[in-house]
């Protein structure tokens, strides 16, 4: 087992603030500024959306990682992933309501009811939302068992997620079928956390018959 | 200030077109960091890079052309900078990506090039490439340019009408339909090459046209834009434009057109028919099944915060057209 000591961990976590906030600030900029291609709004969209589901994978992937690494302190980076693909989430789901609405609420209201690409959008972004609202360690000592079960909805984010790009792509859709397999492949990686439960339900329900 | 409600007085607010736009094309591609961009990776590597096109730095020539300005086709709206209308474009020969087609098609070859326009016509006609400048009177046109992805821009075409076209070769009385297709050149495309770069589309790329639409005034072959010839990413060296419907209609770089008596296939809906049809007229009460068509951003100058919504407007504004669609129900033939 491979020990990352403290100091590893600062220099980690800086290059995850780093490496997230310097490309989302410097996007923005550009986009102000008008340096950003002919129709900024829809490089923004791109942008931050592809951004908050490289992260949320990202975040998938430490676990696994820090197992097959044998590097426990790994999982310590998690949360913060986690969050900068909730903050990238949110500047996604801000710049679709500010640059490409401008702020048109009665059609926020009837995209988000009728484009079943953003009824699912939204609903991914509303339980990032409810895991970084519990991120903290006190919340989580707090909520005890429930923050695991509502942590564990990270996956059916990413998959609504995956469903979201998938339905929002105007045609050829080798792209987002790549994230579907990655995301495939890091459900299986962890496919005990869910085979484990529902066998439990099994148990129980036999018992009670 | 006041938010104002877009109107018809929304326009008058642009009034002055951005002369420093028209001519600084290069610098303005310098400051929008397209030029620099595309340095700073060819820079130190630039052996690496090259795998995926072929020069970069090459940058395509156009050359001015002479013409008319008509005064009926002028037009008071903020005209879109010619750094826009040459960077941000969908054409899918050379990927999918907005600003693919100015990276990878500057090296596009259009001398010598050959138009065919043959069918169900009583003369038919191949144009050389000095013919599409020099064999009809070319006038500038401003049109605006309706995306079906709810965007849109105000361009200064140079070209002729394609009725000038149609009457010399003299349509048969049974020609119904015009139909045109692009260039197929798997060398020089390389979305028709690969499925991943050229968006899964069928080439090559093909549209359609009613007679009558095709024969109507505002119908245009385009040669040029701001007073030169095209550049390739716009689709040099002719292309359709019919302003009246979705841009995905105005097809680029054409090698045939061909007068037919049944409706020709049109790509996009062969590709997607829920989603595209035959006509593809812009109409703001027909939604697009993922998004609405009420609205649409214009793309002129400014960045992330001109407030550039507008109304979308019933065949882009152009009535002129509506009686070509009397009695039929745009609903079904969207
Ligand atoms: C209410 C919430 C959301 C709305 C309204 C929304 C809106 C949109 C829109 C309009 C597009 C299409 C952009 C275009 O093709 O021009 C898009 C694409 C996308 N969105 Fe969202 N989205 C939402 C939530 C999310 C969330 C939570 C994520 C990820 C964490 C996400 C990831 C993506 C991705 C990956 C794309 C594809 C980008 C691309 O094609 O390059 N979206 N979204």
């Amino acid at each position: 087992m491979i020990r990352l000591s403290a100091k590893h961990l600062l220099l980690l976590k800086t290059i995850i603030h780093l490496g997230s906030l310097v490309p989302l600030i410097l996007t923005f900029y550009q986009a102000v500024n008008d340096q950003l291609g002919g129709d900024p709004v829809e490089a923004l969209l791109h942008f931050t959306g592809i951004g908050a589901f490289n992260l949320l994978l990202l975040s998938l992937t430490v676990s696994p990682l820090a197992k097959f690494l044998k590097i426990g302190m790994l999982i310590r980076t998690r949360r913060l992933i986690g969050i900068y693909a909730f903050v990238y989430a949110l500047s996604h789901f801000l710049s679709f309501i500010f640059f490409e609405l401008q702020l048109e609420w009665s059609l926020l209201i009837s995209e988000i009811i009728e484009r079943p690409y953003i009824t699912v959008g939204f609903a991914a972004l509303v339980i990032l939302l409810l895991m970084t609202a519990t991120s903290a360690q006190k919340v989580q000592q707090r909520l005890g068992k429930y923050w695991q079960k509502l942590h564990n909805w990270v996956y059916l984010s990413a998959l609504l997620i995956a469903l979201h790009y998938i339905w929002s792509v105007k045609s050829d859709i080798t792209q987002p079928i790549i994230y579907w397999v990655i995301l495939i492949f890091l459900l299986l990686l962890r496919k005990d956390k869910f085979i484990k439960p529902l066998k439990k339900t099994k148990k129980t329900t036999k018992r009670l018959a | 200030m006041l938010i104002k409600k877009p109107g018809s007085s929304h326009i008058k607010e642009h009034e002055v077109t951005d002369e420093s736009i028209y001519r600084g094309r290069r610098q303005i591609l310098k400051s929008m960091g397209f030029v620099g961009a595309s340095a700073l990776l060819a820079s130190p590597h630039s052996q690496a890079i090259s795998w995926f096109g072929k020069d970069d730095d090459e940058v395509f020539v156009t050359s001015p052309l002479s013409f008319n300005s008509v005064d009926k086709y002028k037009s008071d709206e903020k005209l879109t900078p010619e750094a826009k209308v040459t960077t941000h474009n969908n054409f899918y020969e050379f990927g999918t990506g907005k600003s693919d087609p100015a990276a990878k098609a500057q090296g596009f070859k259009v001398d010598p090039w050959t138009l065919q326009i043959g069918g169900l016509v009583e003369k038919p006609l191949t144009l050389g490439y000095e013919d599409l400048t020099t064999r009809f009177p070319l006038e500038e046109r401003i049109y605006r340019l309706r995306c079906v992805e709810a965007w849109s821009m105000v361009i200064p075409w140079i070209g002729f009408p394609l009725a000038s076209i149609l009457s010399e070769v003299k349509p048969l009385s049974s020609a119904k339909y015009v139909a045109f297709e692009t260039l197929e050149d798997k060398e020089q495309m390389p979305g028709q090459r690969s499925r991943f770069v050229g968006g899964g589309v069928d080439y090559p790329y093909v549209e359609g046209l009613r007679l009558d639409e095709a024969a109507h005034p505002l119908t245009l072959m385009s040669v040029g834009l701001y007073g030169k010839t095209l550049p390739p990413q716009n689709g040099a060296p002719i292309r359709l434009v019919v302003p009246w419907k979705y841009g995905f209609k105005s097809i680029k770089s054409i090698v045939k057109i061909t007068l037919t008596d049944r409706e020709p296939p049109t790509s996009w809906n062969r590709l997607i028919p829920a989603e595209y049809g035959f006509y593809a007229n812009v109409n703001p009460k027909v939604d697009h099944p993922r998004w609405s068509q009420a609205r649409e951003r214009r793309i002129t100058t400014g960045g992330l915060l001109s407030r550039n919504r507008i109304e979308t407007k019933m065949f882009n504004g152009y009535d002129e057209v509506a009686p070509l669609y009397k009695g039929m129900d745009l609903r079904r033939y969207y």
